[in-house]
C-alpha cells in the first residue's frame, strides 16, 4: 500500500510539473521568437532600435493587431473570417463618405462601426443558423462586401482632407500615437472578455466541442453571432484608423489584410480548429510580422524577398510551435 | 524469471510470445512495472485490466511502437527486438487498434495490400492478383464482402475484417485485439468471435484486450490481469470467475460492487407523455419518482438514447409532453431542460460532454458559471472553491484545476460531468451509458454516486447496455425495442428484475427474425 501511494503521488506531482511547464510555455508563447527577431534587426541594422522606429512598428501594426483581435475571436469557435480586408475597405469608405455630408459629419465612426458590426452578426447568423461552413459565407462576404466597397466610393477614391476624426491617425495621447494606444485597448477589452467573463468561457466551450456545448445549455448560436459580430466591428475600427490615417478610402483598401490578420492569430498560437489559443498569443504573432516588414524595410530588402521571408517565417514558427506542444503532449 | 514448460491445451509446449520483467517509465510515472506474459499457439488469451492499467502501454511495446526500458520479449523462445512497428510486423505480430485505419477510399484489397502492393514489372499495380488473393483470405474469414469492393461502404465489423486479412498476409502469429467489439453490434461481434474462434483453430495465438467480461468468459482460454501496471496474476479456463476477476482488477470483491438498496419511490417527478420523434421513438409514456432509479434497457437501437435526447430537447420532438412536478415544461432546446432541472450526462463522453482542451475545473463549472459572476464578470476564488470540493468530493484524480481534461482517463472524465450536473442540483438526472469506458474502480465509485443523489431526493433516469448493472443498480426498469416501450420490471410489476425478464422484452423472437437492422 505504501509503494502503491508514493507512485501515484509522484505521478501526480509530476503531472503537476508538467501542467506548470506546460502553462508557463503556453503564457511565454511565440514572445521567444519575437526577442530573437529583435535582437537580429538590432544587430543587423542600427536604426531598428531607435525609440521613434519601435513606435513606428507598433503603429504599424495597430490596424493587424485590431483585426487580429476580432479574428481570435472567430478562430477561437472553429471558424474563419476572410472578409476583415473587404470590411476594412468598406467602412474606411462609408467614414470617410459619410464626414463629407454636411451636418451629419459626427455620425462617420459610429456608422462605419455599425456597418462593420451588421456584416459581422449577419455572418454569424448565417453561420449559426443556417449551418454553412464559415470559410464559404465570409468567402462570399468577402467578395461581395468588396464590391460594395467600390461602389460606395464610386470608383474612385473619396478624400476628406478636413476629417472630423484626424486624431485617431494622426493625433498623439502623451509620446504615444492614438493609433498605438487604441490597438492595446482592442488587445486589452479582448483579453478581459475571453479570459475573465462567462462569455468568454464559452467562447472556447463552443469552439472545443460545440456539442457538448450545446448540451450543456451553452447558447451556441449566440455565441457565434457575438464572435463575427466582433470581428465585424473590429474590422470596421481598422476602417476608421486607415481613413483617419489616410484622410482618404478607396474601394482596394485593405485587400490582403485578412490573410495578415490570420498569419498573427495563427503565430500566436491559437489552434485552427478552435478552443485553443490566447489573444496575447495574437498580439505577438501581429509584432512578429510587423518587426519583419520594418526590419527588413530597414536593411534595403526587396518587397518580393520579404514575402518570401514572412512566408517562410511564419511556417517556421509555427513548426516550431507544434514541435514544442508535441513534446509535452507524450 | 523460470522459463518453465507448463503445457497449454494446445500441443505445443512453448509459448509463442513471452514477455519477461518488461519495465516502461515515462518521464515522472511508471507504467509497467517488471510485466510477465505467456502467450501460447491456438489460444486466445483475454488480457484485462481498468484504464489506465498499462494495458495499452504493453500493447503499444509489442506493436514495436514503443521500446521498454528493460525486461525482454521472446519468440518461440528467442529473444527478439522489436524496435519499429515495421520490425513487429515481420516477427508475426499483428495488431488490430480500437480504432480502425481503413483508408475509405481504397478498395479492399488496396487496404489490404496498402503499402507493399503487388508489383508487374516492378512497377505496375497487379491489382488482380491482390484481388484474388485478397479474396482468398476473405473466403477463409467467411466475409460477406468482395475485394473488390470500396472500404467506404463497409459495416464497422467488415473493416475489421479488412484489418484482420491485412495481420493475417504479414503472416501473423500472434494477432493483438484491443477492445474490438466496442463499436460492434451484437449480431456483429457474434461474427467477430467465429472469426476468432477459426483463427485460434488456425493456430493463432490471439491477444485479446477487453472490459467486457462476458465476453471474455465466452472466449478464452486464459486470461491475465494488470494492475497499476503490475502483472497480478493468470487464470486459465476452468477458474474463471467473476468475483475472481474483479478481485484480481480492483483488489476488491464482486458483493461490495452493487451496494444498493432498493428504494421506495416517492411521488412523480417527472411524466412523459406520448414522446415521438416521428421515426426512432414512437409514442412513449412514463413517470419517474423521487428518490427511485429508473432503468431504461433494450438493444442497441431500441431507441433509448434517442427518447432521453428528446427529453432533454437535444433533438426534435414530433410530439410529446414533460411535466416535471406536475407543472406542463416547454422544452425547445438543452438550455430548457436545464433551467427546469433536468440534466443530461450524453452517452458519447467525449464528442458530447468533455471539453477536452478546457480544464477539469472549467469543465466542473460550465454550468455555474452564472451563479459564480457578477455582471457576466466571473469570480474565480468562487469558481475555484467549488471545482475544489466536487474534486475531493468525487476523488478525481486529477494534477490540478488546471490541468486539461483531455488528459485524464475516462473514469475521471466521467466524474467531471457528473460534477457538472450535480453543481446545478437537478430534479432529474438523466445518465446515459455512465460507465461506458470506465474502469471498475470509477464504476463502483459512479453507482456510490447514484446512490446519494437519491439520498438528496433526485430522481435517476438510467440508461445502460450492460444488464447486469441495470439489474444491480435499477429500482424499476422500462424495457424498450424498436422505439416503443414493450415492459416493465421491478417496482409495482410485481415482475423481478433480472436479466432473463429484462431480455424478454427487449427481444421479440418472431418479429426479430425478419427486421435486425438498427
Amino acid at each position: 500500500m505504501a509503494t502503491e501511494a508514493t507512485v501515484e503521488t509522484s505521478a501526480l506531482a509530476a503531472a503537476k510539473r508538467k501542467e506548470f511547464m506546460r502553462s508557463v510555455i503556453e503564457m511565454a508563447g511565440m514572445l521567444p521568437v519575437l526577442f530573437v527577431i529583435c535582437i537580429l534587426f538590432s544587430v543587423l541594422t542600427p536604426n531598428f532600435l531607435r525609440e521613434n522606429n519601435i513606435v513606428n512598428v507598433i503603429r504599424q501594426a495597430s490596424i493587424n493587431i485590431v483585426l487580429a483581435a476580432g479574428m481570435t475571436f472567430v478562430i477561437l469557435t472553429g471558424g474563419i473570417d476572410l472578409a476583415v480586408g473587404s470590411v476594412l475597405g468598406f467602412t474606411a469608405v462609408i467614414a470617410v463618405v459619410v464626414s463629407l455630408i454636411p451636418g451629419v459629419s459626427a455620425l462617420a465612426v459610429p456608422a462605419a462601426l455599425l456597418a462593420g458590426l451588421v456584416v459581422g452578426v449577419l455572418t454569424g447568423a448565417t453561420v449559426a443558423y443556417i449551418g454553412l461552413p464559415p470559410f464559404i459565407v465570409t468567402l462570399g462576404t468577402y467578395t461581395a462586401i468588396r464590391g460594395a466597397a467600390y461602389l460606395a466610393a464610386g470608383g474612385t477614391t473619396v478624400i476628406n482632407s478636413k476629417i472630423s476624426f484626424a486624431w485617431i491617425g494622426n493625433g498623439y495621447l502623451g509620446p504615444i500615437p492614438w493609433l498605438v494606444v487604441i490597438a492595446l485597448l482592442t488587445i486589452a477589452v479582448s483579453a478581459f472578455i475571453l479570459h475573465k467573463t462567462i462569455l468568454g468561457v464559452h467562447i472556447y466551450a463552443v469552439g472545443g466541442n460545440a456539442q457538448a456545448a450545446r448540451l450543456t445549455g451553452i447558447p451556441v448560436p449566440f455565441i457565434l453571432i457575438f464572435a463575427y459580430g466582433v470581428s465585424g466591428l473590429l474590422s470596421g475600427l481598422g476602417g476608421v484608423m486607415s481613413a483617419s490615417r489616410l484622410y482618404s478610402a478607396q474601394g482596394q483598401l485593405g485587400i490582403g489584410y485578412e490573410l495578415d490578420a490570420i498569419a498573427a492569430v495563427i503565430l500566436g498560437g491559437t489552434s485552427f480548429v478552435g478552443g485553443i489559443g490566447t489573444v496575447f498569443g495574437t498580439l505577438i504573432g501581429a509584432l512578429i510580422i510587423a518587426v519583419l516588414n520594418n526590419g527588413l524595410t530597414l536593411m534595403n530588402v526587396s518587397f518580393y524577398w520579404q514575402l518570401v521571408i514572412k512566408g517562410a517565417v511564419i511556417i517556421l514558427a509555427v513548426m516550431l510551435d507544434k514541435l514544442r506542444t508535441r513534446g509535452q503532449s507524450g | 524469471m523460470s522459463t518453465s514448460t507448463k503445457a497449454g491445451p494446445s500441443n505445443s509446449d512453448q509459448p509463442i510470445l513471452e514477455v519477461r520483467q518488461i519495465c516502461k517509465s515515462f518521464p515522472g510515472v511508471r507504467v509497467l512495472k517488471s510485466v510477465n506474459l505467456k502467450i501460447w499457439p491456438g489460444e486466445v488469451h483475454a488480457f484485462m485490466g481498468e484504464n489506465g492499467a498499462g494495458k495499452s502501454t504493453l500493447m503499444k511495446i509489442l506493436a514495436g511502437a514503443y521500446r521498454p526500458d528493460s525486461g525482454e520479449i521472446l519468440l518461440d523462445g528467442k529473444p527478439v527486438q522489436l524496435r519499429t512497428p515495421h520490425e513487429a510486423r515481420l516477427a508475426g505480430i499483428g495488431i488490430i487498434y480500437q480504432e480502425l485505419t481503413v483508408a475509405p477510399n481504397l478498395t479492399v484489397s488496396g487496404n489490404v495490400f496498402l503499402g507493399s502492393e503487388l508489383k508487374r514489372f516492378g512497377f505496375i499495380k497487379d491489382t488482380a492478383q491482390m484481388d484474388r488473393k485478397t479474396q482468398e483470405v476473405l473466403d477463409r474469414l467467411g466475409a460477406r464482402f468482395k475485394a473488390t469492393q470500396r472500404a467506404a461502404h463497409l459495416a464497422v465489423a467488415e473493416q475489421q475484417q479488412v484489418e484482420i486479412a491485412r495481420a493475417l498476409f504479414y503472416k501473423s502469429r500472434i494477432l493483438v485485439m484491443d477492445e474490438p467489439t466496442a463499436a460492434l453490434s451484437d449480431r456483429e461481434t457474434e461474427r467477430l468471435f467465429a472469426v476468432v474462434r477459426q483463427l485460434r483453430a488456425e493456430g493463432l495465438a490471439i491477444v485479446y484486450i477487453s472490459h467486457r467480461m462476458a465476453e471474455v468468459y465466452e472466449l478464452a482460454d486464459r486470461l491475465s490481469v494488470l494492475r497499476d501496471g503490475e502483472y497480478v496474476g493468470e487464470l486459465k479456463r476452468p477458474e474463471f470467475s467473476a468475483d475472481k476477476v474483479i478481485e484480481m482488477m480492483v483488489g476488491r470483491r464482486l458483493e461490495d460492487f452493487y451496494e444498493h438498496e432498493k428504494h421506495s419511490a416517492g411521488r412523480i417527478v417527472l411524466e412523459v407523455k406520448n414522446m415521438s420523434d416521428g421515426d426512432r421513438v414512437k409514442g412513449a409514456n412514463f413517470q419517474l419518482r423521487q428518490g427511485e432509479v429508473l432503468g431504461l434497457a433494450g438493444l442497441v437501437g431500441a431507441g433509448r438514447t434517442e427518447l432521453a435526447r428528446l427529453i432533454f430537447g437535444a433533438d426534435r420532438r414530433k410530439s410529446g409532453e414533460v411535466y416535471l412536478d406536475g407543472k406542463k415544461l416547454q422544452i425547445n432546446q438543452p438550455k430548457d431542460a436545464i433551467r427546469a432541472g433536468i440534466g443530461y450526462v450524453p452517452e458519447d463522453r467525449k464528442l458530447q460532454g468533455v471539453f477536452l482542451q478546457m480544464s477539469s475545473g472549467e469543465n466542473i463549472t460550465m454550468n455555474i458559471l452564472g451563479q459564480c459572476a457578477a455582471g457576466g464578470v466571473l469570480d474565480f476564488k468562487k469558481l475555484n472553491d467549488r471545482a475544489n470540493a466536487e474534486v475531493k468530493a468525487m476523488r478525481v484524480r486529477t494534477a490540478s484545476l488546471k490541468q486539461r481534461a483531455g488528459g485524464l482517463s475516462g473514469g475521471n472524465q466521467q466524474k467531471l460531468l457528473l460534477a457538472r450536473w450535480l453543481e446545478i442540483n437537478p430534479r432529474v438526472l438523466i445518465l446515459d451509458e455512465p460507465t461506458r469506458g470506465v474502469d471498475v474502480g470509477a464504476k463502483a465509485e459512479i453507482y456510490a454516486l447514484i446512490q446519494q443523489l437519491l439520498e438528496k431526493g433526485m430522481a435517476v433516469l438510467f440508461i445502460s447496455s450492460e444488464l447486469p448493472e441495470i439489474v444491480g443498480v435499477c429500482d424499476r426498469v422500462l424495457v424498450m425495442r424498436e422505439g416503443e416501450i414493450t415492459g416493465e420490471v421491478g417496482g409495482e410489476t410485481g415482475i423481478e428484475i433480472t436479466q432473463k425478464n429484462i431480455m424478454k422484452f427487449a427481444t421479440d423472437v418472431v418479429r426479430s427474425a425478419s427486421t435486425n437492422g438498427n
